[in-house]
């Protein structure tokens, strides 16, 4: 950290100590949002910790656990949590929506442009390349995830990751019925290890 | 789910369903939106289905913008607005309950055991996802030979994205996929 900017004092001096006005969490969220491609989590963190300094590293990384089992998109939930911790819902909601308003009205202009000239043959071939990359990005995320799982010799893990795998991608069953199932099944396994491990 | 056959509210229930399923983040969901919007609604094509996706790759902001450019296939700008707004609104609003519910019970052990039970998981599903965008993308083994080169430089280096999608984008481009 340099210096001119971590004097001598205690680290909770280093947290901004005046919360943001809405208009300043609305733009710093677009701003981080229209950042972010391929995933917003790495320019939100540079942003509320490094930034403008209003969580510390550890606090963010709670509210993003929090936010990742949680249901839902975790980015958005992030926004909402966090701005709602420094204004309140008022705050929440205009996390929200500098987050969301900016890139769903680029998205919604790309796809325009895609319902008119979607099948012209230039922009339909350059989109297959596109899209081909963009799956492989995906499978790098997914090793990169599982090395974890590999480095522990998680078996029960592993199998729980497969058999959702076959179930969702193989079999194509509908999303609540699998977690139903898999839900309860990977807590009770999960609870039975730590109780096991004591 | 409503038995009201208005698109709008069509795309509402659905995205609000799908968001409270959604563990694991937008794009473990992946397969539960193509499974929605190509196989039981029939909104869109396997194909379009994969260029949403790679769209909204190509565009800034958070994973879960495909679910515009779906509700945009469906329904135009009103589209959109209304499937980003079911898909995150909803479970934003229980984030936020959950979020002051826990502060005021500090100290529980259980959202780390709820983590680790949900972790492999939500890796099934982004497989899954990764799975059945693959099976629309990787037409012939070019494409395939791409997906896995791409994957494979991801994994390797630290190269923005941005530059890979670019080159794929050249490449299918040039016509040699």
């Amino acid at each position: 950290m340099p210096p001119e900017i971590a004097p001598a004092v205690h680290p909770a001096a280093d947290i901004a100590k005046i919360p943001p006005s809405l208009r300043t969490l609305f733009f710093a969220f677009a701003k981080m949002s229209l950042s972010g491609f391929g995933g917003v989590l790495v320019f939100a963190r540079r942003a509320i910790v490094d930034e403008h300094r209003w969580m510390t590293a550890e606090e963010f990384n709670e509210t993003f656990a929090l936010c990742h089992f949680l249901p839902g998109p975790n980015i958005v939930n992030l926004a909402m949590v966090f701005g709602a911790r420094l204004r309140g819902i008022a705050g929440g909601i205009a996390a929200f929506t500098g987050l969301l308003g900016p890139p769903m009205l680029l998205i919604t202009a790309l796809g325009a442009l895609y319902g008119h000239y979607g099948q012209a043959e230039a922009l339909r071939r350059a989109l297959e390349g596109v899209s081909c990359v963009a799956v492989g990005l995906l499978a790098s995320v997914v090793l990169r995830m599982i090395s974890p799982l590999l480095k522990k010799s998680d078996v029960v893990g592993l199998v729980v990751m497969a058999a959702v795998f076959v179930a969702i991608g193989l079999a194509r069953l509908p999303l609540q019925e699998v977690l139903l199932v898999a839900v309860p099944l990977s807590l009770a396994i999960t609870y039975a290890k730590a109780r096991w491990a004591r | 789910m409503s038995g009201d056959d208005h698109p709008l509210s069509q795309l509402f229930w659905t995205f609000a369903l799908i968001s409270l399923f959604a563990v694991g983040g937008a794009v473990a969901a992946i397969p539960e939106l193509h499974r929605i919007a190509v196989d039981v609604r029939h909104w869109m094509t396997d194909k379009q289905f994969a260029d949403a996706f790679a769209l909204s790759q190509l565009s800034p902001g958070p994973n879960v913008m495909i679910v515009a450019l779906i509700g945009y296939s469906v329904a135009g700008v009103a589209g959109a607005a209304v499937a980003t707004l079911a898909m995150c609104g909803p479970t934003a609003v229980l984030a936020y309950v959950v979020s002051r519910w826990l502060s005021n019970a500090k100290g529980a052990r259980w959202p780390a055991m709820v983590q680790a039970a949900l972790v492999p998981l939500s890796i099934g599903l982004m497989a899954a996802s990764a799975w059945i965008l693959g099976q629309a993308s990787d037409q012939n083994w070019r494409a395939f030979a791409l997906t896995i080169i791409a994957a494979v430089v991801a994994s390797l280096t630290r190269l923005n994205p941005l530059w890979l999608l670019a080159a794929g984008g050249c490449l299918g481009f040039a016509g040699l996929l």
